[in-house]
């Protein structure tokens, strides 16, 4: 005889408030199988398990259901409390009192009324519960960091420092990402590349970090602690080992291109490395616009290296890495304020953004940190910066805040001070953002110490007279209209997802949100985690955020691949599929649709009237399957069957209602 | 400076539900950047532009709204409509205003404007298009000033610009079915 105990949890006033939880007891007592059932302030606390164990004690209880939360809450801590009782931890079901039934519902009676029938689907589940159980798998003890930004640069330190290999892979020239291009960064006005320079000289020296640039992750399968990324390495059509990174070739090739990392005010060769302090510093070959790969001519490159180093013939390689976690840490992309056609659209030289502006500072920029106009090359008298450009604008760009630009753009105010200083600054903002460790006192330096004027009012307009830029505002604060001329506009543009983010996020399996940003697990107590185990997130690729966040971002997410490294073993997932052989006909739906690349064939022998006769069934590796259960949904005959989801126990709970 | 008492505003909740349902544009998306009023090519002759119209309703001010001049002098360009980042149809606001000022009984504060817009639309209502030499006279009777601009008036109707009876559309019919539908005439 099977004996079900009800516990029935009041979640202080989360669902007492609700539903009569004494009500909810005295249905649950009166299902035959139940043999004990009770309620508790709070089920989950030390004082609610130990009832739960002295139940299933005294009253003989072999599965349990628990009314209360959503399994996603507690589920794991309750199948501890009754294993320790000596239970199989899954003969436990959970009846969603809280997020299903209290929280929205208001209607005392019928939120009581719902809540029994849902402990009743629960008991009627549990009656078909069969105990479940895990088995281990070995865990491939290297991470692979996906991205060479400041993330990628710090999650791969943390985790190479901690003992564990890890392969970084970037797909540009070389590693540093945005923080590279940067001046300066706020609040301490500390030199972007002084900081980060030493980062990436590590990173390229580190014996446990195995650097991959130019290259791209094309796939990715597998599961925590068995991972297998497959990564083309692009041709850099220059044989790094013969390299010796002396720069000549780059010298002396012809072709100009607009610069990626100059957010194209400069210019770079053909045969390049993003910028002088590149990691690793030797060039690869941009065949879109090499004139040998071009037009076969040319070839200079190959005739100044001293090394014999450039090598034409190279080709695309790819290289599959096996890997117990994976980071990632894809970044960001800029707004586009082309968009703006009030702004200009992309029309005016010396309309530029909030990047170009910080190429423009830097001393390693294409006018060498003078801050000088596209158009003419003059020193601007007078620069405005508009804020939100793309940010809380959904008629434009994106309604979320970027979060950077108040501080970048205070910041760049700062440094025209220092630049040009003669220069007057104007700021139009709608609101000042300033939450963080010295941020406000910083935004009020931008005031009092670079005297930039502060107008509170979004940008109309923005139209040409004669050399200068005139701009159309409200000053909100005084209520009239106002106009100003300015010799350069900058653009505080916003953060948006990077293009090809859904696509990349596809290939990994992680999801992400609506603005194409990736998902954490938990808003609050799981920022870094994806919805895939062994997949962790950090920098902007899972929002918009600064360089000190996305460092403890990355420093997080480096921990909890470490934790994972920590043990030999993994244990697998009980609730995987199983195969009914006897009724399986060998259809192989199941294959078609497994996400995980669980299922294989295999040939079963039957000796029938004298003969082999063989048949092809499906089989599931348990140590692959996700418990996702699409192959029982998928099977026609029913013989596909996901541990705690069995057929049984769904049309047990069908019957119930 | 004049003190607004917040305490005692206007918070009539059923006009400005009118306001939000006559209009389908919620009021309280407005953050007040100002870019509305920023390139408002009729602000600088008024009380105030677009932005201050939306703060007086969040504060539910909505007396001073419709007594006031930023309603009638707003020339439905809907300049401030294509480029609020909120997507509020502000010119759609101001049009729900200018007819809820006439349902209250309001006098305009910018009469000739709202005579100029009952007798262009009457006028509409009648033939299916403008008359303009009707409209001009009615209008400069209305406004009390007979004879204003009647030099220029003479120099039109000699070259033929002006005539004097209105000519129709084919279908005045279907037009005043339109107007029946949109709740009839002038705002």
């Amino acid at each position: 005889m099977k004996r079900v105990g009800v516990f029935v949890c009041h979640c202080g006033s989360n669902i007492a408030g609700t539903v009569d939880c004494a009500a909810v007891v005295a249905a649950a007592r009166r299902i035959p199988a139940v043999a004990y059932a009770e309620d508790n302030k709070y089920t989950c606390s030390e004082v609610g398990q130990e009832q739960i164990r002295k139940a299933v004690q005294t009253h003989n209880l072999d599965r349990v259901v628990v009314a209360a939360c959503s399994p996603r809450m507690h589920e794991a801590t309750f199948r501890k409390t009754i294993a320790s009782v000596g239970l199989n931890p899954y003969m436990l079901e959970i009846a969603n009192l809280r997020e299903q039934c209290s929280w929205v519902h208001s209607d005392r009676q019928a939120a009581t009324a719902k809540a029994i029938d849902l402990v009743r689907l629960a008991v009627a589940k549990v009656l078909y519960n069969k105990p479940l159980f895990t088995s281990t798998l070995p865990v491939k003890k290297r991470a692979v960091v996906i991205g060479g930004g400041i993330a990628g640069i710090q999650a791969a330190l943390d985790i190479a420092e901690a003992g564990h290999p890890v392969t970084l892979i970037e797909r540009s020239q070389s590693i540093g990402g945005r923080m590279a291009q940067l001046d300066k960064t706020f609040p301490t006005l500390d030199c972007s590349s002084c900081i980060l320079m030493p980062r990436m000289v590590d990173v390229g020296a580190h014996p446990m970090i195995d650097l991959m640039t130019y290259s791209e992750v094309e796939e990715v399968d597998g599961f925590i602690g068995n991972f297998r990324v497959k990564v083309r390495q692009r041709a850099k059509s220059v044989d790094h080992s013969k390299c010796t990174g002396c720069g000549e070739c780059t010298e002396k090739c012809p072709t100009q291109v607009p610069a990626e990392f100059e957010a194209g005010l400069g210019e770079r060769k053909a045969i390049y490395t993003d910028f002088p302090q590149a990691v690793p510093n030797k060039p690869v070959i941009d065949r879109d616009h090499c004139r040998y790969f071009l037009d076969g001519k040319c070839g200079i490159c190959r005739k100044v290296c001293q090394a014999d180093a450039i090598d034409y013939t190279q080709t695309d390689r790819q290289v599959e890495i096996e890997a117990g976690a994976i980071v990632v840490a894809t970044g960001f992309d800029l707004f586009d304020p082309a968009k703006y056609g009030e702004y200009g659209g992309g029309r005016y030289p010396d309309v530029i953004t909030g990047l170009q502006f910080e190429r423009l500072i830097s001393a390693s920029g294409p006018t060498n940190g003078e801050i000088r106009r596209p158009s003419d090359g003059r020193v601007p008298e007078t620069i405005a910066f508009i804020k939100c450009v793309g940010s809380r604008d959904e008629a434009h760009g994106v309604p979320y805040c970027s979060r950077v630009c108040c501080m970048y753009t205070a910041k760049q105010a700062m440094l025209v001070k220092e630049h040009a200083k003669d220069s007057k600054v104007y700021i139009f903002y709608i609101d000042v953002r300033a939450a963080g460790k010295g941020y406000e006192e910083f935004y009020q330096r931008a005031q009092t110490d670079a005297g930039a004027t502060y107008v509170r009012g979004r940008v109309a307009k923005i139209f040409p007279r004669g050399e200068k830029l005139v701009l159309w505002a409200e000053d909100t604060l005084i209520g009239k209209q106002l106009e100003l001329e300015v010799d350069l506009v900058v653009l505080a543009t916003g953060i948006v997802a990077r293009e090809g983010a859904v696509e990349f996020a596809q290939k990994m399996g992680i999801s992400y949100d609506g603005h194409r940003f990736y998902s954490e697990a938990h808003p609050k107590l799981r920022p870094v985690d994806t919805n895939v185990d062994g997949i962790f997130l950090a920098g902007a690729c899972q929002g918009p955020k600064d360089i000190p966040d996305t460092v403890a971002q990355a420093s997080a997410a480096a921990v909890k691949v470490c934790s994972i490294f920590s043990k030999e073993e993994l244990e697998t997932n009980a609730m995987v599929a199983t195969v009914d052989e006897n009724i399986c006909a060998g259809c192989f739906h199941c294959r078609a649709v497994c996400p995980s690349g669980a299922i294989d064939s295999k040939i079963l022998h039957a000796w029938v009237a004298g003969q082999d006769v063989t048949r092809r069934v499906a089989t599931v590796n348990s140590g692959v399957c996700q418990g996702c259960g699409s192959c029982a949904a998928a099977c026609p005959s029913g013989a596909m069957n996901v541990g705690g989801f069995s057929n049984e126990q769904i049309l047990g709970e069908v019957e119930a209602l | 400076m004049e003190r607004i008492n917040l305490t005692q505003a206007n918070t009539n909740s059923a006009l400005l539900a009118k306001v939000t349902r006559e209009s389908g544009q919620d009021i309280s998306a407005c953050y007040q950047c100002g870019k509305c009023t920023a390139g408002c090519l009729m602000a600088g002759a008024g009380d105030g532009g677009p932005r201050l119209v939306m703060r007086l309703l969040q504060f539910g001010l909505l007396d001073q709204v419709l007594s006031g001049k930023a309603i009638w002098l707003c020339a439905a360009c809907g300049i401030c409509t294509v480029r609020c980042p909120r997507e509020i149809d502000v010119a759609k606001v101001m049009e729900s205003l200018r007819r809820m000022a006439r349902q209250t009984g309001q006098r305009p504060a910018e009469p000739a404007v709202a005579a100029f817009e009952d007798l262009f639309l009457t006028c509409v209502s009648r033939h299916g298009r403008m008359h303009e030499l009707g409209v001009m006279v009615a209008h400069n009777i209305k406004t009390g000033r007979p004879f204003k601009d009647a030099d220029l008036g003479q120099k039109l109707f000699f070259r033929g610009k002006l005539r004097l009876l209105p000519s129709r559309v084919r279908k005045v019919a279907a037009v005043k079915q339109l107007f029946a539908r949109t709740g009839g005439g002038a705002a």
